[in-house]
């Protein structure tokens, strides 16, 4: 046998409590989804009606198609919502309990503001400050170790694709300022 | 024999240095992508392929396959040392694996995973290259009516046959059709569900959903849980590897069994999941002595294993002999296929025989190779998992967000990322299946083309997809599909079968 003792042990202390409270239960959740998928079918479905979803001299016309699959999408999310009306007395089974959505939303706020640095600074910048400010604030994790593996994994992705593959990102003042 | 002489051709197209390499880095990300938690298969090859966008065809499409291959043999490394499985389809393979690696007997249980796998994805290439090219050339004879009514069929099929709650299979295939055909119309060049927004005249691209839906989601998913892990280290000598090499022919009844379930729900849209689930059960129920499995008995290991690389890798039969997709992995490659400029379908096999001949020889060679490097390799994969989450997210973020940008370069691409990362988020958790999604928005303006061409075609009655002895077979086996839930029911309630599902005595 090969096997050698040394055990790979990974903590985390910033885990979910597993006796934290529901926050909302996901008969609701559904309740919610359907209400917004039949939204959805019905205003594609009078958009492709106006668009024209009978028949004319040369066949079905543009709207014929997804007009059906509106009508399809509408009739199953109907259904979804009634089930779970019907299911939302006897079933209480939880969607996200408060420290999970606190740990979903650490991760989720970030990546927005990701997204917004993104549009304005570029990607490259905002790469480096998602990496390094996620490392530090969520993971507690050194401030040089974070500021290093932001910028070096910023800097390995400009070249691959910047440099080597010339697939160009979203660009900021900086890199306006560096001349690329 | 024409597809030996073919099959040769393709390795003389791999057999250069660039396609060795690129192969090479192809297996080693995947290995990555399929140890790494919150990546998986789907988002690992959909967040790489705008690094192939400036590649011929032919070494994109083996650099993609092989981190698709990598990232199913990474998922046994993490199942079997730490208990956590690294995709859905390893999930079973924790059963035995992980009892064998806390009695000392990881080096034999990777072993046995990595050797099962070879044995699945083996099998299931050897139909495609003796199946895929009679499929595809007895396609060529189909028309729009055929064609429909194959899209048809696996549509229904997801629906009949799945096993989530019927109305949300159909709603997740509906959305996709829906969202599939917004922009220009490809038929009349209007513009449809656009709203007067210029960002949705391009329509929504199909790549850009998947890195949301699986990316995005999946690191939201990840984080909900505890990600502190313990697991056994291990380093893996050929002594181990000869010692279960040599044992290997006592369960070719296991290998083959799991390999044929594999073949089978790989090719139609069962999955490599579901594949893994039923190796593992029939081993079992098949089994002298059922009661040792789940405690670290080595065909707990191989069942599973080569069912789910067997599924894993015929998934690619329909996407190259039909272009259709057999799986969510597949649907992917087949986005890629658009992409680089090819026309996914039957006429690939005609038009462009040194890109399938060199990708069914890059699943022979990516396979071998695969199988050296995570034998050697397994500790310093092992190892990455010390790596904190923490500093994964933000970094698959990143990577998600030049994937879905690099598409067509837009910035609303990287808003419509976070939108569908939300939504693959909600769905996932409200049990609606994302796989029927991902396929009908692939799949959404080539079947409604279909269907429109055959309605011109036939002026306007439905009863073209009756109109011949084969399309008439594949429509009636469509709708049979469709209700094959309740048509189970009924079979079971005049005693004709057992019934799934049956609730009468």
């Amino acid at each position: 046998m090969s096997q050698t003792d040394i055990e790979i042990v990974v903590e985390d202390p910033t885990a979910p409590e597993d006796d934290s409270p529901s926050v909302v239960s996901s008969g609701t959740i559904e309740i919610v989804v359907s209400l917004l998928l039949l939204a959805l079918a019905v205003t594609l479905g009078f958009d492709n009606w106006r668009t024209g979803a009978s028949w004319d001299a040369t066949g079905p016309e543009p709207g014929y198609f997804p007009f059906y699959l509106s009508v399809i999408l509408a009739g199953a999310s109907l259904y979804g919502l009634i089930a779970a009306l019907l299911a939302r007395r006897t079933s209480s089974a939880t969607f996200v309990t408060r420290a999970q959505g606190r740990r979903v939303l650490a991760v989720f706020v970030p990546t927005l503001l990701f997204c917004l640095a993104t549009q304005f600074l570029g990607l490259y910048v905002a790469s480096f400050l998602l990496i390094a400010g996620f490392m530090r604030l969520v993971g507690r994790i050194a401030l040089w170790k974070s500021l290093l593996t932001a910028f070096a994994f910023t800097a390995i992705m400009f070249v691959t694709f910047d440099v080597a593959f010339d697939v160009i990102m979203p660009k900021g003042p900086l890199e306006a300022a560096l001349g690329r | 024999m024409e597809a030996l002489g073919l099959l040769l051709h393709g390795f003389a197209v791999l057999l250069t240095w660039k396609t060795l390499v690129l192969m090479m880095v192809g297996l080693v990300l995947g290995i990555f992508v399929g140890v790494l938690p919150g990546l998986g298969g789907p988002n690992g090859v959909a967040i790489l392929l705008p690094l192939t966008f400036t590649m011929d065809p032919t070494s994109a499409i083996v650099m993609l396959s092989c981190i698709y291959w990598g990232a199913l043999f990474g998922g046994a490394i993490t199942s079997i040392l730490f208990n956590i499985p690294g995709e859905a389809w390893s999930v079973a393979t924790t059963f035995d694996g992980y009892p064998m690696a806390q009695q000392g007997r990881a080096a034999e249980a990777l072993t046995a995973a990595f050797t099962s796998s070879f044995v699945g994805s083996l099998v299931a290439v050897l139909l495609i290259t003796f199946l895929a090219p009679m499929i595809s050339s007895f396609a060529l004879k189909f028309g729009p009516p055929e064609f429909f009514a194959v899209y048809l069929l696996t549509f229904c099929s997801f629906v009949g046959l799945g096993r989530e709650a019927k109305h949300k299979t159909v709603i997740s295939m509906s959305l996709g059709l829906l969202l599939a055909g917004i922009g220009m119309d490809t038929v009349s060049g209007s513009l449809r569900m656009t709203f007067g927004s210029p960002e949705l005249l391009r329509g929504i691209n199909f790549l850009v959903a998947v890195i949301g839906l699986f990316g995005i989601s999946e690191i939201l998913l990840t984080m909900e849980e505890r990600l502190a892990l313990r697991g056994h280290a291990a380093g893996i000598s050929l002594r181990v590897v000869l010692g279960v090499w040599k044992d290997l022919p006592k369960y070719w009844v296991t290998l083959l069994r799991s390999s044929f379930v594999g073949c089978w729900l790989g090719i139609t849209p069962g999955g490599a999941i579901a594949a893994s689930f039923m190796g593992y059960n029939l081993a079992k129920r098949f089994a002298k002595d059922p009661e040792s499995f789940g405690k670290g008995r080595i065909e707990g290991v191989f069942a599973p294993e080569t069912a789910a690389h067997a599924s894993g890798t015929s998934a690619l039969l329909p996407m190259l002999a039909l272009g259709i997709p057999g799986s969510g992995t597949a649907a992917i490659l087949l986005g890629g296929l658009m992409v680089w400029g090819l026309n996914p379908g039957p006429l690939l096999f005609v038009e462009h025989k040194d890109f399938v001949w060199g990708l069914i020889a890059s699943m022979y060679l990516g396979n071998v190779v695969g199988l050296v490097l995570v034998l050697t390799t397994v500790p310093i994969f092992a190892s990455i998992l010390r790596v904190p989450f923490a500093a994964v997210a933000p970094m698959i973020v990143v990577s998600c967000a030049i994937g879905a940008y690099a598409i067509q370069n837009a910035m609303f691409d990287i808003w419509l990322m976070l939108g569908f990362g939300v939504v693959g988020y909600v769905f996932k958790k409200i049990g609606i299946p994302l796989a029927p999604f991902t396929l009908a928005l692939v799949l959404g303006n080539r079947a409604e083309d279909a269907f429109r061409l055959s309605m011109i075609g036939s002026g306007g009655t439905l009863k073209v997809f009756w109109s011949n002895g084969l399309v008439g077979s594949i429509t009636t086996l469509a709708i049979l599909l469709l209700f094959w839930p309740v048509i189970d029911n009924l079979l079971a309630r005049v005693g004709l079968t057992h019934g799934t599902r049956a609730t009468s005595s």
